[in-house]
């Protein structure tokens, strides 16, 4: 069994000191929460942290919890704890669905969702269904505070907006809205603790049978997690129907860059890419609560 | 944290305190095996894909393999030889031998560390309950057919019981 190269190990005792740490090391310091893909990357020397700044042990970034009409998640919060949360499944189900089938118990016991969105992969399955939420998410580092909105903060794989610096801390959502409804789908080559080839989230809120608002998410099938926005425009003021839905769901190919690799060709991922944002769009309206 | 960046931590393992120097590049599955000679818990593919490697971490299963030593610091782990006067184990123990839910055994540890995880917090699982359980947990002799069953009656067996 051989051991993972070494680093410097700190581990600081609040959050303050953590961005003070961050703020010296920068550059040559990973953040370690979960660790669940972060030690697999260290183990097969895909990078070569020389400081590990070891933030699991701040309780104070680990919460789920409503403030006016926003819910607020700590960077620290498990995938365990988000699914198990009745705020977040019965305010924003369509994280809850995301959270469901995302790595397996052990991985959702240990993962967080800070770590989910800074490593950055193109597949992170909460991605999609924080981006039909419109997710706000707060970094600090010493110079302050900072708010991202979560179509900005991928920039490719595996690459965030975060300056060497600074830390995220929070993943801010608001409730799904009124006669809204939501689903997300994960195509995987299995059910469990994999990646997706392609997912899906929709969101959509009804005005009668008129489509007041379309919002809809792609995972895997871009360098980037990806809104769908052009797609959303063919929805939204119409009335829906499974025919309207299937038309518009052709459109989405024109709006995702999908690369082919050991899960799937990109050929397929865009042929499934259609057919998943069909029937995710089929489920949300299925869902919406009138 | 020592000059040579090694760290001493204390834990609870099995029930038991223990304090430890560690490296900061120890897994704790390294201290597990390599140190403190605690064998049930198996490497397999060493990146939290397989589920050998599962232990109780206050509680919840976990990848021993994805979790670094210094990062159990103040916690409770328990692995399978802190099971064996649990009831869900004895009863996981008979339905297992009864139902030829192992084979080569490599993944049994596991399995039976997530299954004790599953039956102390749901009695009477269904069996869609025990595949999610075991979602994480790889076999590759058996099939999954007889580890389910095995866990289904253990299930049974300690709601008479009770």
């Amino acid at each position: 069994m051989k051991l993972i190269p070494p680093y410097r190990y700190l581990r600081p005792k609040n959050l303050q000191e953590a961005v003070e740490q961050l703020g010296r090391y920068g550059e040559e310091a990973k953040i370690l929460a979960g660790g669940t893909d972060l030690i697999p990357m260290i183990r097969d020397c895909l990078i070569t942290p020389k400081t590990m700044i070891d933030i699991s042990f701040l309780d104070e970034l680990r919460y789920i919890r409503e403030e006016g009409d926003m819910i607020k998640i700590g960077a620290l919060a498990t995938h365990s704890e988000i699914l198990k949360s009745p705020l977040i499944n019965g305010k924003t189900g369509v994280l809850a669905k995301a959270e469901k089938v995302l790595g397996a118990t052990q991985i959702r016991n240990r993962g967080t969702i800070g770590g989910n969105l800074c490593n950055a992969s193109p597949a992170a399955d909460t991605a999609p269904p924080l981006m039909v939420l419109n997710a706000k998410l707060k970094a600090i580092s010493v110079e302050g505070e900072r708010i991202i909105p979560i179509e900005e903060f991928f920039t490719g794989p595996r690459k965030n907006a975060l300056k060497p610096n600074e830390i995220l801390v929070e993943v801010q959502v608001s409730p799904e809205p009124e006669k809204s409804g939501s689903s997300f789908i994960k195509l995987g080559r299995r059910r469990a603790l994999t990646l997706s080839v392609v997912s899906t989230a929709a969101l959509i809120v009804m005005d009668g049978v008129k489509c007041r608002d379309a919002r809809i998410a792609l995972g895997a099938v871009a360098p980037t997690p990806v809104r769908a926005k052009e797609t959303e425009k063919l929805l939204i003021n119409k009335e829906l129907n499974g025919e309207v839905i299937s038309s518009a769901a052709e459109k989405v190919v024109e709006e995702i860059n999908p690369i082919t690799d050991v899960r799937g060709s990109a050929e397929y991922r865009r042929e499934m890419s259609k057919v998943l944002t069909k029937r995710c769009l089929l489920e949300a309206l299925e869902s919406v609560k009138r | 944290m020592n000059e040579t960046g090694n760290l001493k931590i204390k834990f609870t393992l099995n029930g038991k305190p223990i304090e430890y120097m560690v490296k900061p590049n120890w897994t704790l599955l390294d201290l597990l095996r390599k140190e403190l000679s605690v064998l049930s818990p198996k490497e397999g593919c060493s990146r939290g894909d397989c589920g050998a490697c599962t232990v109780l971490l206050n509680g919840k299963p976990v990848n021993s393999c994805l979790v670094l030593a210094p990062q159990i610091d103040g916690k409770e782990i328990v692995t399978v030889e802190g099971l064996i006067e649990d009831k869900e184990f004895k009863a996981l123990k008979e339905t297992f031998i009864e139902k030829g839910a192992v084979q080569c055994g490599f993944c049994t540890p596991g399995i039976i560390v997530s299954a004790v995880a599953l039956l102390r917090e749901k009695g009477n699982p269904t069996v869609q309950d025990i595949e999610e359980a075991l979602e994480g947990n790889l076999c590759r002799c058996t099939g999954y057919i007889r580890i389910i069953e095995a866990v289904k009656q253990a299930a049974e067996k300690l709601q008479k019981t009770s």
